[in-house]
């Protein structure tokens, strides 16, 4: 028995020190200095103040700010503990609807994010909660929807807010990988600094 | 489905493929212990252990020493997640596990399964995510790969009783393939947007004036391994979807690779092992045409929409999207899906609790085919070579021959232990997920409505049978019941599996090894390949048809006629 538990616990206990301390805490060190920003969370910084990462989505609900896709994150509910309360874009607890595809309430929720935006053919993101829960981006369409009621509550053309959303989309990567989008937080601090 | 969601798959395989041929032949160089660039980490090692990496052991030595390691690793991972509320490195200052979460998670992490009851940024300090389950990602890893070395020497040679050595074997794959591999993909991984930090989480003032509360963490060196082992165990709860963990396409493209280059590589191991590469290249051919189809078949399921959602009017350009984000795109999300759960690593970039029903019944009947389709690493070449040798079995009963595969005669001991081993997972699949709609404490855990919520359950125990991790995440699987099932199942799929297939290994390893004659069949052929593909599919598969009739397809037919729950 002993002959078989030292060397199982030494290589495991050599392994975990080498592996799991000596060589990622060494590597933290190398990605901070090469890649201070990305390392650190990629945030976003104004008046020298974090208002977010960029990679991370946040909430908006004002008109004068375009909004970001549904998102089916909570938090802890403060009046009953154990229980949980709607918190879009709660980044300390990622999560998804996990709504089936037959789900009725998924199927009412679709509904109603089609009414609030006006009825017809919305693009599917618009409708849909993101699988994170912090979906930065939104497609162009779902931008574009959204265009003439951030001009009028910003008094703004709605030319100009349109133009800031093509010079915000972001193309697919390499030319070939993944989707056209736009980055919410990134429009909005840009829409913030026109004036 | 586009063309240009086509020219994405087959770069991104084109990709993977081209890394796993050099790699498969320095892989078999490390399998002979022929690296040497760590040579004084590896010396110290083997020095403070007591190990003599020359002394070859036998299947039961191999075996026993391999089932050590695990519960020591098991003994340590365990003690840290219950006493990390005490411990260093723990910034938001996260109390110990729940003992049935810090089983379940733990059973989870050594059988290479990383099924995640728990969630990464709510609960897991950095010293437990570090130094316990990213050593874990790398010794479950090693383990698998150990294993497949020691089952690839049985076909090498005629007439040894031994199978290499263990401990060199682990130490080697963790220093020599998984380490260099993790530092190279892990900067990447950062370069793009992963964090890789002990900083604490940082508060954010947003633009509408609430806070907003951002984790961090040393993430991208455990997400590079998470990927490479085939692990899969997620850093943020919402795993390779969460936009630290998955920054954008390249990324997820990145990790993609990650999970299948090892997989594909150690079918070419396996020929540079056994002397004959077209055996190799035979066994890729079958993974990879698997792989092609599940993906193509999720590509156009999810791309089709949710017709409950279309017939509102809504745009069907961009398909099925709750429970996707927007980045990655729908043709990376059906090669993601695709991988994820045929190579057993179990890392999702889309929830798929959320896919149409088609499209989420080919993750879970690629899990319950056998994780073989690249499978696991190392798990997936050794679980191949069951079935190859069942399938030369199959051939040899046709023609009325005693089977050979690779010179060595395969005769009832060794088709009586690869049918145990292939028996495991629909006995622990269907024995649990059975028990587990039957009792009302399980039943609880079931938020879905309809046929749906048979198929949540299903898919929970296939993942963790199958020791796969994905899940179908509605399941509420943090209970004692899930928890402690789930984690027997995964210990079951994982051990379970591998000491019926070490006994035939050191069964094949004692006989002679026969030179090819005119009456041999060859199993390097396209001939051969389409009757492996077929043994997968029967003998994996169609024990699994009428549970997938009664979960997934029959809610594609409720979701056709305009049903919901």
């Amino acid at each position: 028995m002993i002959a078989i538990l030292r060397p199982a616990l030494a290589v495991v206990g050599l392994l975990t020190l080498l592996l799991g301390l000596a060589v990622p805490l060494g590597f933290t060190g190398l990605a901070g200095t090469l890649f201070p920003t990305a390392a650190g969370g990629s945030l976003i910084e104004r008046d020298g103040k974090v208002v977010g990462s960029a990679l991370i989505g946040q909430d908006f609900t004002a008109d004068r700010y375009f909004h970001p896709r549904p998102s089916a994150t909570t938090a802890p509910d403060p009046e009953k503990p154990g229980s949980t309360i709607a918190a879009p874009y709660n980044a300390a607890a990622s999560a998804a609807s996990q709504a089936a595809p037959t789900s009725q309430a998924l199927l009412e929720a679709v509904k109603e994010r089609q009414a609030v935006l006006g009825g017809g053919a919305v693009p599917a993101d618009a409708v849909t909660a993101s699988g994170s829960g912090l979906d930065p981006h939104i497609s162009p369409e779902n931008a574009g929807r959204q265009v003439a009621r951030v001009a009028a509550a910003r008094g703004l053309p709605a030319a100009q807010v349109a133009a800031l959303v093509e010079r915000q989309t972001e193309g697919r990567e390499l030319g070939l990988l993944g989707e056209r989008r736009v980055n919410v937080l990134r429009l909005n601090l840009a829409l913030d600094a026109l004036r | 489905m586009t063309w240009n969601g086509w020219a994405q798959i087959a770069l991104v395989l084109a990709l993977a493929v081209a890394m796993a041929i050099p790699l498969g032949r320095y892989t078999a160089a490390v399998a002979h212990g022929r690296l040497g660039f760590l040579a004084p980490v590896e010396t110290l090692i083997y020095r403070a252990a007591g190990i003599d990496p020359k002394r070859g052991m036998g299947w039961r030595s191999y075996t026993l020493a391999m089932l050590a390691a695990n519960a020591a690793g098991f003994a340590l991972l365990y003690a840290l997640l219950r006493l990390q509320g005490g411990l260093p490195l723990n910034p938001q200052g996260f109390d110990g596990l729940s003992p049935w979460l810090a089983f379940n998670t733990t059973a989870s992490f050594i059988s290479n399964t990383n099924w995640q009851a728990y969630s990464g940024e709510a609960a897991l300090s950095y010293l437990s995510q570090m130094a316990g389950l990213a050593v874990q990602n790398f010794l479950s890893a090693a383990t698998g790969i150990a294993l497949a070395f020691a089952v690839c020497r049985a076909f090498a040679s005629g007439g040894v009783s031994q199978l290499g050595n263990f401990w060199a074997d682990l130490v080697r794959i963790c220093l020599y393939l998984l380490l260099p591999l993790s530092l190279v993909f892990g900067l990447a991984f950062v370069a793009l947007g992963v964090p890789q930090t002990l900083s604490p989480y940082v508060e954010a003032r947003t633009l509408e004036g609430a806070t907003q509360l951002i984790p961090l963490g040393p993430a991208a060196f455990q997400i590079a391994i998470k990927h490479l082992g085939t692990n899969g165990g997620g850093f943020f709860g919402v795993n390779s979807l969460h936009p630290f963990e998955g920054p954008d396409a390249i990324a997820t493209a990145l990790q993609i690779i990650a999970q299948q280059v090892i997989p594909f590589s150690l079918a070419i191991t396996f020929g540079h092992l056994v002397g004959d590469r077209r055996q190799g290249r035979a066994l890729l051919a079958v993974m990879l045409g698997y792989v092609v189809v599940a993906t193509g078949l999720i590509y156009a399921a999810e791309a089709g929409g949710n017709p409950l959602h279309l017939a509102l009017g809504i745009d069907p350009t961009q398909g099925n999207m709750e429970g996707k984000d927007l980045r990655f795109g729908l043709p990376l999300v059906a090669l993601f899906s695709a991988t994820t759960t045929g190579a057993s690593c179990g890392a999702v970039n889309a929830m798929f609790d959320s896919f149409t029903p088609l499209g989420g019944l080919i993750p879970l009947f690629l899990i319950q085919l056998g994780e073989v389709l690249p499978g696991g690493v190392g798990s997936g070449l050794y679980g191949m070579l069951v079935f190859a040798l069942l399938a030369v079995f199959v051939a040899g009963l046709m023609v009325g021959r005693t089977p050979e595969y690779l010179g060595k005669k395969v005769q009832a001991r060794e088709i009586k232990l690869a049918m145990l081993a292939v028996l495991v997972l629909p006995a622990t699949i269907l024995g649990f997920a059975s028990l587990s709609v039957a009792l009302p404490a399980a039943i609880a855990s079931i938020p879905a409505q309809g046929p749906h919520g048979l198929t949540e359950m299903l898919y929970a125990f296939s993942s963790a049978a199958g020791n796969n991790g994905s899940a179908f995440g509605g399941l509420a699987a943090d209970t004692p019941w899930l928890d402690t099932t789930l984690g027997i199942a995964m210990l079951l799929g994982r051990f379970a599996y591998v000491v019926p297939v070490m006994g035939i290994a050191g069964a094949l390893a004692l006989k002679p090894k026969l030179a090819a004659s005119t009456g041999t069949f060859p199993t390097h052929g396209p001939l051969f390949a389409g009757l492996l593909a077929g043994v997968i599919l029967i003998l994996g598969g169609l024990q699994f048809m009428p549970a997938l009739a009664l979960g997934p397809l029959a809610e594609h037919f409720v979701l056709a006629a305009g049903r919901s729950f």
